[in-house]
């Protein structure tokens, strides 16, 4: 019904043939952006993540080895049944050669299915889920931008070390809730804390007081948001209308630059969070920021969005350097290249397709600190990647292990 | 059941009040839908989306207009209303003699074109909107913390609540109304105008839906799907009511808001379901609903 396929500015350069060595399928270079157009992540993902794979195919100069790079796009209403059939449409119909995108965790599961039999590449640059690199890991699979255990590590850890012992869970009751808990428990009490309570709350809900108000009661010293989007932005705004933050602290697992924007400071302010970017951090992010700011009305890029023009442009660089677009030759070259962009800082792929880079550990400004609507985080410490992602050995991903 | 039996009362009292304050809400929802299907006979699957329009109209106001949080109040309800009146006028009017599944279908499809209209021009993570100084800070009651605004929520919902009932069902306009819809052309030979009084009415049941989305504005984000989650709930009540009842609405809106405020202390993952739950029971038992009158 939404489905619209979008042809978008591939380049119109007739292409000189018979430079490059190496065999192109269909003599391009196709990448399609599966996304969500007008769901709840919409904002994190949805056209900035378009505008940020185009991006990078433009800074590219729009061809590879004279061979055109064109990129498409497709909705996929948060629905994994429809994007399987989009990938296999556009394996079969449109020649595409890799997909960037797919969003939801489940979404994204079918997706990297499809692709995997077909033997193409799936850059994964929005999805939390760790299981595309452990146990649904696949060897076309490059999960980018971050994990639930990159989020639980990074905000989890620091906390129960600096002595908060006692956790309750706010959990969105669905499987990315449940992953994130499961992964922040084992931190917890790998570390010495406990989890004395926990409640688990179905998607959009809209009143959170009565699980703030149990929360309350547990005597607990951080309040776990295991959810994200407008569920945590309503789970945070009640537990400081009904007093929780002066008790306990609250700690917001999975936020978005979006959704911390859609924060009042004087709630959210001092909130601890981690993520896999920021875009005000050092003149490298700001550089790509402000081009990315302009394409998109001046909105600041999510994570999920710089991650999908870094997956891109490594896909490309390593396409131009083995002169093919046949998936294993790539994939082989995009894991023996080290990611280091103004996205990723100290970053490689992994065998079992987890990009290990560094994270942050960010504080949300105040609002007498913030300058401009767009200053929301100040960056309290750099995670380094090793100590922010699951080991390829405790990960469980078998082909991975096996090539040990 | 055995934590049944060493439950925290306080805890409970807490849960009780707060599934008090949601259910003052859900009575102010479900009595515009009342209205709008009990005078009106039209199912209005828009309301949800009006509800939203509310919020988002307070927002406006608020940043661009500087229309405050108490001005809203007053404002955005006779906004919204209007916006009802002209969707009555243009949409509505044309197809109310045709079977129910058509104004249900209309008024789906302009609760789905709203909803996209504002995902494309707020986005789709919310937006904040400030609590009023006035309303800041709370009480602490024996059981629980009880934050000002909440308790507003309640006692501002149910006075509108029962102001409507009053007017509807014991003054001379109420029974015009009620007459209106009965018996149109004896109504129109004593020389009142029915048209427009159906035109005020559904005027005022969707102003219902703005004022509920003001009063919503500082607690909840306002963004464009919090209207479709909250409408088949308040659907729901309206059918275990009785479709069209007036005090069956909000009686039910309050008791539903208790039930699930229970669920949500005993078994939370049934927290969005029990009101269903309740629905099928006494569709089966009562298939009028508590209030509604046999036909």
């Amino acid at each position: 019904m939404k489905l619209m396929l979008k042809t978008a500015a591939a380049t119109a350069l007739i292409t000189v043939a018979g430079l490059a060595h190496g065999s192109f399928s269909d003599d391009k270079v196709k990448i399609g952006v599966l996304t969500d157009m007008g769901g709840v992540y919409s904002d994190i993902t949805g056209q900035g993540s378009i505008e940020a794979v185009q991006m990078a195919v433009d800074d590219f100069g729009g061809q590879v080895l004279g061979k055109p790079i064109e990129v498409i796009s497709a909705d996929t209403q948060l629905k994994p049944d429809i994007g399987s059939t989009i990938a296999r449409q556009w394996i079969e119909n449109e020649q595409v050669d890799v997909i960037n995108g797919a969003v939801a965790s489940s979404v994204t599961g079918a997706v990297t299915k499809v692709m995997s039999n077909a033997g193409k590449i799936t850059l994964i640059a929005a999805p939390a889920s760790h299981a595309f690199t452990t146990s649904a890991c696949s060897p076309y699979n490059a999960h980018w931008s971050y994990d639930v255990v990159s989020l639980a590590n990074g905000t989890v850890k620091p906390m129960v070390e600096g002595g908060k012992n006692k956790w309750f869970f706010i959990t969105a009751d669905y499987g990315f809730g449940h992953a994130l808990e499961s992964v922040a428990t084992g931190v917890i009490e790998a570390n010495g804390g406990e989890v004395v309570g926990g409640v688990r709350a179905p998607l959009g809900t809209s009143d959170f007081s009565s699980y703030i108000l149990q929360a309350q009661s547990s005597g607990a010293d951080v309040i776990a948001l295991a959810n994200t989007g407008s569920d945590m932005v309503n789970a945070l705004k009640t537990a400081a209308e009904f007093g929780v933050t002066e008790m306990a602290e609250v700690a917001g697992l999975l936020v978005f630059t979006p959704n911390a924007q859609a924060l009042d400071p004087a709630i959210a302010g001092g909130m601890k969070l981690t993520t896999g970017f920021y875009w005000d951090m050092d003149d490298q992010t700001r550089e790509w920021s402000k081009r990315y700011m302009a394409r998109m009305d001046g909105k600041i890029p999510s994570m999920a969005q710089a991650g999908a023009y870094s997956s891109t442009m490594h896909y490309l660089k390593a396409v131009e350097a083995v002169g093919t677009d046949e998936s294993d030759a790539v994939m082989a070259k995009m894991k023996e290249t080290p990611v280091e962009d103004f996205f990723s800082r100290n970053g490689y792929l992994r065998k079992d397709g987890r990009m290990v880079h560094d994270m942050l550990q960010v504080r949300i400004k105040n609002a007498d600190e913030r300058n401009n609507e767009n200053d929301i985080f100040a960056i309290e410490r750099v995670i380094k990647g090793e100590d922010a992602f699951l080991k390829l050995e405790d990960g469980g991903c078998a082909f991975a292990l096996s090539q040990e | 059941m055995a934590t049944f039996f060493d439950i925290n009362l306080f805890a409970l009292f807490g849960q009780l009040l707060i599934g008090l304050i949601n259910g003052s809400f859900y009575a102010l929802l479900a009595l515009g839908l009342a209205i709008i299907f009990g005078l009106l006979k039209i199912i209005n699957f828009s309301q949800g989306a009006l509800y939203m329009l509310g919020a988002f109209a307070a927002w406006i106001g608020l940043n661009y207009l500087g229309i405050n949080y108490w001005w809203a109040l007053v404002l955005v309800p006779l906004a919204v209303g209007a916006f009802g009146i002209l969707l009555e006028r243009t949409l509505i009017r044309p197809i109310a003699n045709e079977d129910h599944l058509y104004s249900l279908l209309l008024t789906f499809g302009i609760a789905l074109i709203l909803q996209g209209l504002f995902t494309h021009w707020f986005g789709s993570s919310g937006l904040s909107y400030p609590m009023p100084d006035e309303l800041m800070g709370g009480t602490r009651l024996p059981f629980m913390y009880l934050p000002n605004y909440r308790a507003w929520i309640i006692v501002f919902s149910l006075l509108v609540c029962a102001g409507t009932w009053f007017v509807i069902e014991k003054t001379r306009l109420g029974g015009y109304l009620r007459a209106g819809t009965e018996n149109p052309r004896l109504m129109q030979a004593f020389g009142i105008n029915v048209p427009l009084l159906v035109t005020l009415t559904y005027g005022f049941g969707v102003g219902l839906a703005g004022l509920a989305g003001v009063l919503a504005a500082p607690i909840y984000t306002v963004s464009p799907d919090m209207g479709s989650n909250i409408l088949i709930v308040v659907f729901a009540i309206v059918v275990i009511g009785g479709m069209g009842s007036i005090g069956g609405a909000i009686l039910t809106g309050l008791a539903m808001g208790i039930v699930e405020g229970l669920t949500k202390y005993f078994y939370p993952e049934a927290s969005n379901t029990v009101i269903f739950l309740v629905m099928v029971l006494v569709l089966m038992v009562k298939p009028v609903g508590l209030f509604g009158k046999e036909a």
